[in-house]
């Protein structure tokens, strides 16, 4: 087994872990006196979480060379896209119970809902298109499309330092995050095409 | 947030808990009845009188010492009131950790006694006052309040205190006296999250006079019979259970009454978000979220909240003629 394999198969169980937890705790009742805010909580971090460390692959393989890489990144995004859906099912079916009118409202006067439900809709359509069919389909539109990503991270880390109250320590932390992996795209870009010209 | 080091905390405390079993544990509550009728039948008087000065720890929701001669009182709701366990694993009480899961951890080794209350500013009997002799005149009684957190949820809580008017009028304030100024413990070394710069500590809270004179206004030193735990507010802190939760300050260590209407610690923080009043308003919206309904712990559906969170009949009064959204 090549250690990219072995590698795959770790960060599948790792991914699992978070929603594993909550199921245990569920069952043992290990969520705590409001339940339900705990499940937002964790199912919306681990989505931002698992998308950060999507946006760290490319850098990751260029400065390691390690190519291969790439091929955990398609799988990482949609972990990432699975914990988005599970924290938005949890808002509609457990916190709201399907009630779209306040949902509605909320969507259009909350800020940070706004925010979270265009999140959501920027990753939709990667998660559809990332098939290698349609990646084949796509063609070079595949890749323009998927620079959503980048306007998704940013509405998503918007999205969290929006619903906190007053201690910003976390979405500071993943602000920074994002904008090193944000600023490394920039650099290697600008680095790329300066050696181009020269 | 479910994510942060809450677990790890949590994991943590597992350890250093262990020896630390609640009374309640070590002996059945039977059994212990029957060792201290045991005692009292073999000793006599004596071991009785010994036993009574102890503090009596056999029942009780969290093996914390039972307060005696407890009245019921009208103003009490007839909800069926939180587990002992929920009010004392969520608390917003940023002294001891933002998340609400850490304070029943932070606050397991703060030092409630022995405790000062200084008493100052527009008042006859100004003073440090033990807090024991602080409390003392004063007769107990459970108040069964409904708890509305800003955040949007709720819970019912069986506080144990007295009206906070009943002190005010032991403490003679000067007819200049328009404001109530309450302040918290500043200790850093007991409480870790006054090192971490989120709010401006000490935490600072007040009341307009009459606010403070309402019956509804307590200040609570227990909890479902037994004396206050820490992460609660202990030994000493307000309920008025008609505004959002963060007014009701905790663990007291200073008031002030004031001819000025004082800077409250969370109007400090975000002034376009919390108001000196804060009075429960399903009409009002936070900023970034909607007032309109509120999540009771422990039920599934949300619920309406209500105007002054239920108690209107006895408060809306002190705010007629008032612009609630300007002074929200």
């Amino acid at each position: 087994m090549s250690l990219l394999v072995v590698l795959k198969r770790v960060i599948f169980a790792a991914a699992l872990l978070p929603a594993a937890a909550l199921v245990y705790s569920a069952f043992t009742g290990g969520l705590g006196a409001n339940p339900i805010d705990y499940i937002t909580d964790t199912t919306g971090l681990t989505a931002l979480s698992l998308l950060l460390i999507t946006l760290a692959v490319t850098p990751l393989r260029r400065m390691t060379a390690w190519n291969e890489l790439i091929r955990l990144r398609r799988m990482l995004g949609l972990f990432a896209f699975l914990y988005a859906c599970l924290h938005l099912l949890t808002w509609v079916v457990i916190d709201w119970f399907f009630d779209f009118w306040a949902m509605g409202a909320d969507v259009v006067e909350r800020p940070f809902i706004t925010v979270g439900m265009a999140t959501f809709l920027l990753l939709l359509p990667l998660a559809v298109t990332s098939s290698a069919a349609m990646i084949r389909r796509l063609g070079r539109r595949w890749q323009q499309l998927h620079r959503l990503v980048y306007v998704a991270a940013i509405t998503a880390v918007v999205h969290f330092w929006w619903v906190v109250k007053a201690d910003f320590r976390q979405p500071r932390l993943f602000a920074l995050a994002l904008s090193v992996l944000l600023g490394f795209r920039a650099w290697w870009t600008w680095r790329t095409r300066a050696s181009s010209r020269s | 947030m479910a994510w942060s080091l809450g677990p790890i905390y949590n994991a943590a405390m597992l350890i250093r808990k262990a020896p630390d079993i609640r009374y309640s544990e070590v002996t059945p509550k039977s059994l212990y009845l029957r060792r201290r009728e045991f005692i009292q039948g073999a000793t006599g008087a004596a071991a009785a009188a010994a036993a009574a000065l102890l503090p009596s720890r056999a029942s009780g929701q969290g093996g914390l010492p039972k307060l005696p001669n407890v009245r019921k009182s009208a103003y009490s709701t007839t909800e069926t009131p939180n587990d002992y366990d929920d009010i004392t694993s969520y608390n917003n009480f940023y002294e001891f950790g933002s998340e609400k899961d850490e304070p029943q951890f932070f606050a397991r080794r703060f030092v409630t006694r022995p405790w000062t209350v200084r008493v100052e500013g527009l008042v006859t009997w100004q003073g440090m006052y033990d807090i024991d002799s602080f409390i003392k005149p004063h007769a107990l009684e459970e108040r069964i309040y409904r708890l509305r957190c800003v955040e949007g949820w709720s819970m019912v809580v069986p506080w144990v205190g007295f009206p906070l008017a009943n002190l005010i009028k032991r403490l003679e304030p000067l007819p200049s006296a328009r404001f109530v100024e309450f302040v918290t413990l500043y200790d850093p070394s007991q409480m870790p999250g006054q090192k971490v710069p989120i709010l401006q500590y000490p935490y600072v809270e007040g009341l307009r006079m009459d606010e403070a004179m309402n019956p509804l206004t307590i200040l609570a030193v227990g909890l479902y019979g037994e004396v206050l735990p820490n992460q609660n507010g202990a030994p000493i802190r307000l309920v008025v259970p008609w505004k959002y939760g963060f007014k009701s300050i905790k663990s007291i260590v200073r008031i002030r009454f004031r001819d000025t209407q004082p800077r409250t610690t969370w109007a400090i923080d975000a002034p376009n978000e919390y108001g000196f009043y804060a009075n429960v308003n399903p009409n009002v919206d936070h900023p970034r979220w909607s007032q309109a309904t509120e999540r009771r712990l422990g039920e599934f559906r949300r619920r309406r909240t209500e105007m002054y969170n239920g108690y209107g009949e006895h408060v809306a009064h002190l705010y007629t003629g008032m612009d609630l959204r300007k002074n929200f």
